[in-house]
């Protein structure tokens, strides 16, 4: 898999490997929801998993996050894994969730769900770092002691992001995380999620339905299909156009809106 | 075109605990021909309750009051709750988002379209059977005798959604306002509904009020959009100029969306003026 990054997307410590995935297969069951996939996700990159309902994309972030069992191997910045994962694997990566209605405690305070991570790593200097965290994502500390049902869509997102970051993971496991938000929302948390990248040079592979919004956040696209990959492209290639696999053809032209019926009179 | 939908003045109210009241929709004026009428707006803009008071779905203590709404002559602002029942479903009918709350789930879903299309238009049990199977036909489903039979339980969104639309569409209506029809379906699946409802509109001269708040599929879908911030109609356009918009919010929103088929560009972000709040509705006639 050739890369061709942008410069400024392309920091130095572009050639060690972030997450490298071989022969996974995921079972639920008699269903193979994963169907010996590979991928290969360098350092500081992001690469973004797309296809539709049940094509196993979410599958694969959560087998690299270690919630489904898997066959395969995956290694993370060039340790392979075993069964299970341990604090060191939590320490570099970390997951964000579809619906910040569902992945935030409901009668936990933004305090102690920012909290949770460092208490259970038993790190140092815990108010400190939750003000920090707060600024981070661009909100403010009169944020700290409110629940979740006090917030907004998009700042549930913003907390879910900042509770992801309390332990300085180096890569980010995004699984849809704005479907659940309004367009000017979705609009601050992609461009919250770009800044992040960058100020931390952080490694993102993002799952997701949406192909703007893919092409819009990754470098590197890999297109699933009923548990297996189609075909890995550029962004830019998606953005202009030109996939090679006709179902990424079908999908980027149902992307770009509603086109009459062949024949039809409209 | 003699308007088939007109709604003059259209407020809908809820009242709030600590006193005063919460304006949902504030004074919207428009009307629909036979036509695809987009109304977008981000959640809150007032665009599912203005489909809900039409259908007189605000329940108490909502209130919803408006100058003029009529359809088709009728006078819905005044009629009965009885004589409401007897057009809504069969004449007015609404598509919801989510087909697993919409769905009775201890009933086969042939039966619940059969029973729509009974109820609503007072056919015999065969000519129920045969439209059921035509409309889940129509809705691109093979094998309509073995949907028939199934439980909603045992389908997937993407079907469900369809058999929804197939028993909003068994009994003919003349109108038909969708509420995020496709938002839950992926984009092969949600462009064969669209196909479906397009069909209706240019053959049968159905009208249709369709509300999204995707921006690209509303300007490629409907002939005419009414965009609604805060409760009012900001703006209205020809769904085909919306790139074209004038009014900032528009702008913003279209700045907001991360697109194909064209240079990065970074997203803008919204930039919320009052001014838009207060400003009177735009009147959204054809």
């Amino acid at each position: 898999m050739s890369l061709a990054l942008p410069e400024e997307a392309a920091p130095a410590a572009i050639k060690a490997t972030a997450i490298a995935i071989a022969g996974l297969s995921v079972r639920f069951g008699e269903a193979l929801a994963v169907d010996d996939v590979s991928l290969t996700v360098p350092e500081g990159a992001s690469v973004g998993l797309v296809g539709e309902s049940g094509s196993g994309k979410s599958t694969v972030l959560r087998a690299i996050a270690g919630l489904v069992a898997a066959e395969g191997q995956i290694a993370v910045a060039g340790e392979p894994l075993g069964p299970k994962r341990d604090r060191a694997f939590f320490r570099t990566v970390q997951m964000v969730f579809q619906d910040p209605y569902a992945s935030l405690h409901p009668r936990h305070t933004v305090d102690r769900t920012l909290a949770e991570p460092l208490l259970l790593h038993r790190a140092q200097g815990i108010e400190a770092r939750i003000e920090e965290a707060l600024v981070r994502v661009g909100l403010g500390p009169e944020f700290r002691f409110r629940y979740p049902h006090q917030l907004s869509g998009g700042q549930r997102q913003r907390i879910a992001i900042a509770r992801a970051l309390m332990l300085e993971p180096r890569i980010l496991l995004l699984d849809e995380p704005t479907s659940a938000l309004d367009v000017s929302v979705q609009a601050e948390v992609l461009t919250l999620l770009e800044r992040l990248r960058t100020e931390q040079g952080l490694t993102y592979l993002m799952v997701s339905h949406d192909l703007p919004v893919i092409a819009h956040m990754c470098e590197q696209v890999a297109v699933m299909r009923e548990g297996r990959i189609l075909e890995v492209l550029s962004a830019e290639a998606m953005r202009t156009g030109q996939p090679q696999h006709p179902y990424t053809r079908d999908l980027l032209a149902a992307s770009q809106g509603y086109a009459a019926e062949p024949g039809s009179s409209r | 075109m003699s308007a088939l939908l007109a709604v003059e003045d259209l407020w809908v109210r809820f009242p709030r605990r600590a006193g005063g009241m919460t304006e949902a929709v504030r004074g919207i004026s428009f009307d629909l021909g036979r036509e695809r009428l987009g109304i977008v707006g981000e959640s809150g803009s007032g665009k599912s309750m203005t489909g809900r008071a039409i259908l007189r779905l605000v329940r108490p203590p909502g209130q919803v009051t408006a100058k003029r709404l009529t359809f088709d002559g009728l006078d819905l602002a005044t009629l009965s709750e009885r004589k409401m029942r007897k057009i809504r479903g069969a004449r007015l009918s609404m598509v919801m988002q989510d087909p697993k709350f919409s769905l009775n789930p201890v009933m086969s879903v042939g039966r619940q379209i059969a029973e729509a299309y009974r109820l609503h238009t007072g056919g015999s049990f065969r000519a129920a059977e045969r439209t059921t199977l035509e409309m889940l036909e129509a809705v691109q489903i093979r094998d309509p005798e073995r949907v028939a039979r199934l439980y909603p339980h045992e389908v997937s969104g993407g079907m469900g959604q369809r058999i929804m639309i197939a028993m909003m569409l068994a009994p003919g209506p003349d109108l038909l306002i969708a509420d995020e029809p496709t938002s839950a379906l992926d984009v092969t699946v949600q462009m064969s509904v669209l196909r479906i409802m397009d069909r209706l509109v240019a053959e049968r001269g159905m009208g249709l009020i369709f509300i999204s708040h995707d921006l690209n599929l509303v300007a490629t879908f409907c002939d005419r959009i009414l965009v609604m911030y805060a409760g009012r109609i900001v703006e209205t356009c020809a769904a085909s100029r919306l790139e074209e918009a004038r009014h900032p919010y528009t702008r913003a929103l279209l700045g907001a969306l991360p697109r194909l088929g064209r240079e990065r560009q970074n997203l803008a972000a919204m930039q919320r003026d009052p001014a838009w709040k207060e400003a009177p509705s735009v009147p959204g006639f054809a």
